[in-house]
């Protein structure tokens, strides 16, 4: 697919990765206008559903930023994520859509760079890696049927 | 509660890949306790199968449907409104559930989505071990509320064996001997001395030895 | 006397009683039961056969003891709860009897885990403590285990295993009386090698008199190779191999273990000589068995009593 735009949801939890977002936005760092950010109250709160469910409308890359290691203001919601992704990427390998597609980060709420350097890294990852292929056949469908 | 596992999903894209649309239906109970059935789990299967499929460019329709449960006639009823919609269903009940919906609908293909697996109790979220064996003829309260049926690999009811070692089962260290166990109760509760009561031959028929098994309420069933 | 069996008969005399253990090969070659066998002639009082030992398949003991008794030799048939259910258990103890089988030993068994069928169902119907008594009611009152009459009751000599020196300790000599109370004649326990323990066990063992209701043999195994002594340190469930073993094991070279092994193995007959309530031996030579003559005479434990040299007596002595 010529000029392949990835369309990238990340969920941030508020704590950390979404107020890294802000500080991004505040220091005028650049970072792709591909990622389409979700804020959370914690990533214990993103569970398989939302991200399956990104994928299947139409998501290239999904990925979950949340505290670093110690940090989640609300425990551990940040390790559930952690294994909550690590199962996905199982299940995502296995019915043919890849595992790649979705990933975990953490950073601390000052991290304003790294914020914007992930959301860099991930949308040129998919970029390489390409579309959704549940979405191309989708669309070859559409437009065998059109 | 029953507990089940999902099967693999290659065995799951084999298994519906004959069909345009399937009911993929959850339950409410066991299995939504041990996250392998419930509605939750409908979602993301339903999720995964429809990219999986649209991917090799045959979509598959999908109607997600979680019962309140699926052993009861009652319940299964209600999937009369979607059944002739579709061409199969796969069900993520338990084995009675599976049968029960094959059962009403018996010209309508029924597919298990779970490995039923074994009556158990929650050790922590995320962990459930095997309590029950339903043999029965319940000996718990001679064993201080543990089961030498289910919890011992051996299901001796004299034990322990001569491999119990540090209070494991010679078979997996992760699992409790459960002769230990049921040891450490007896002296907890102060009844050490019924230790040495030997508990005599078991009759299974009520385990299920003479076939089949069936409850009847003569006061409930009209 | 309860039975015939001379292994009953050496007991009761006082004399101390000395077993031994014959595995039966993983496939139909007779010549391997014979030739194990063979071995032993004259230098052991009864020898067991093991059932399935390590949940692998072996030949069954029940064939194998037949083998065994047509050389006029004198088997243990050991059977263990894993693999039968009551009736097939109480239908190959009428068969061993009619065979002239009149000693043997009732145990759980390994689990498959272990051996080569791990796939296999389990059966344990009844346990070993479940046998010991549906064996003892088969003897004495002639009753099956379900209640009806035998027609020509077997009288076995009934034994177990003890293990002194598994988990947890303090319930060892508990499950001892258990096994007392289901009715068993005699017991061979696990091998010894932590002699302390096996002394307080003893001891336990004798505070409630259970040595005079019980015959108890020591086992025995001897050590062919510091390899050995830690893999049963380290590997096998129920096996209480102390430090101070596996240093004198490895303290010698590589050439000189075997015979380091069978000195241990000596001193270990000769304490347990002196402990009161060990009424013999279980000489467990596995994949050894040669080495068993040599230890029963610088045990000085030969001769054994005569009702055991001589075969010609031992056929005679089968049941019709």
């Amino acid at each position: 697919m010529e000029n392949f735009e990835p369309m990238i949801v990340a969920f941030c939890c508020h704590y950390c990765a979404y107020t890294a977002a802000d500080m991004a936005g505040s220091m005028r760092l650049r970072y792709p206008p591909n990622v389409k950010i979700i804020r959370v109250p914690c990533l214990g709160k993103v569970d398989a559903i939302h991200i399956m469910k990104s994928l299947e409308k139409g998501a290239d890359g999904v990925y979950v930023a949340g505290c670093l290691e110690g940090d989640c203001h609300f425990k551990n919601g940040n390790v559930r994520a952690a294994h909550r992704v690590d199962y996905l990427k199982k299940l995502l390998d296995e019915i043919g859509i890849g595992g790649e597609r979705v990933e975990m980060f953490a950073m601390s709420a000052g991290m304003g760079e790294r914020f914007a350097q992930t959301a860099t890294d991930f949308t040129e990852k998919i970029r390489k890696l390409g579309p959704n292929p549940a979405k191309v056949a989708r669309h070859e469908d559409q437009r065998a049927a059109g | 509660m029953i507990t089940a596992e999902r099967k693999p999903m290659e065995e799951l894209i084999q298994c519906v890949k004959p069909y345009r649309s399937i009911l993929l239906a959850g339950c409410n109970e066991c299995v939504t306790v041990c996250a392998a059935g419930g509605r939750k789990e409908v979602g993301v299967l339903a999720s995964a199968l429809k990219m999986h499929f649209l991917k090799q460019g045959k979509p598959l329709e999908i109607q997600e449907v979680t019962l309140e449960r699926q052993c009861d006639p009652e319940y299964v009823e209600q999937l009369v409104s979607n059944i002739d919609q579709v061409e199969a269903v796969l069900s993520m009940a338990c084995g009675c559930g599976v049968q029960e919906i094959a059962r009403r609908f018996h010209n309508k293909p029924v597919f298990p989505a779970v490995n039923t697996k074994f009556m158990g109790a929650s050790e922590r979220q995320g962990v459930w071990a095997e309590r029950c064996q339903g043999c029965g003829d319940c000996v718990l309260g001679f064993t201080g509320g543990i089961c030498p049926v289910a919890r011992c690999s051996k299901q001796l009811f004299n034990g322990p064996c001569g491999g119990s070692t540090n209070g494991k089962c010679e078979v997996d260290p992760n699992v409790d001997c459960a002769w230990q166990l049921i040891w450490d109760r007896l002296k907890a509760l102060g009844l050490t001395e019924r230790y040495e009561d030997n508990l005599p031959a078991k009759d299974w028929r009520p385990g299920g030895g003479s076939g089949p098994r069936r409850i009847i309420r003569e006061d409930l069933a009209l | 006397m309860k039975t015939e069996s001379t292994l009953e008969k050496i007991l009761a005399s006082g004399d101390l009683a000395v077993t031994s253990e014959c595995g039966p090969p993983r496939g139909a070659l007779a010549q391997k039961v014979r030739e194990k066998a063979e071995l032993l002639r004259g230098y052991v009082d009864g020898i067991n056969v093991t059932d399935n030992q390590t949940a692998m398949v072996r030949m069954s003991s029940l064939a194998a003891c037949i083998l065994i008794k047509q050389m006029g030799l004198n088997p243990i048939l050991q059977m263990v709860t894993r693999d039968r259910n009551r009736l097939a258990m109480q239908s190959d103890i009428l068969g061993a009897y009619a065979h002239g089988i009149d000693t043997m030993l009732c145990l759980s068994g390994d689990h498959p885990y272990f051996g080569d069928h791990p796939m296999a169902a389990t059966v344990h119907d009844i346990d070993s403590i479940q046998l010991i008594k549906m064996v003892k009611d088969m003897r004495d009152e002639g009753l099956f285990q379900g209640g009806d009459k035998i027609d020509g009751p077997p009288k076995m000599f009934i034994g177990a295993a003890a293990n002194p020196f598994a988990d947890p300790f303090e319930l060892r000599v508990a499950r001892l009386a258990k096994k007392v109370k289901a009715g068993v004649d005699f017991i061979q326990t696990q091998c010894i090698y932590n002699l302390d323990k096996f002394e307080k066990w003893m001891e336990g063992v004798r505070d409630r008199g259970l040595h005079e209701q019980v015959h108890i043999l020591a086992g025995i195994t001897p050590m062919k190779s510091v390899g050995m002594a830690r893999y049963m340190k380290n590997k096998v469930p129920g096996m209480d191999v102390p430090d101070e073993v596996v240093k004198r094991m490895g303290g010698v070279p590589k050439d000189k273990q075997a015979d380091e092994g069978i000195k241990i193995c000596l001193e270990t007959i000769e304490r347990l000589k002196n402990v009161e309530g060990v009424r013999g031996f279980h000489i467990m030579a596995i994949e050894w068995e040669q080495k068993v003559p040599e230890i029963m005479e610088r045990a000085g434990l030969l001769p054994r009593p005569n009702s055991v040299n001589s075969g010609a007596q031992n056929l005679r002595g089968g049941k019709p």
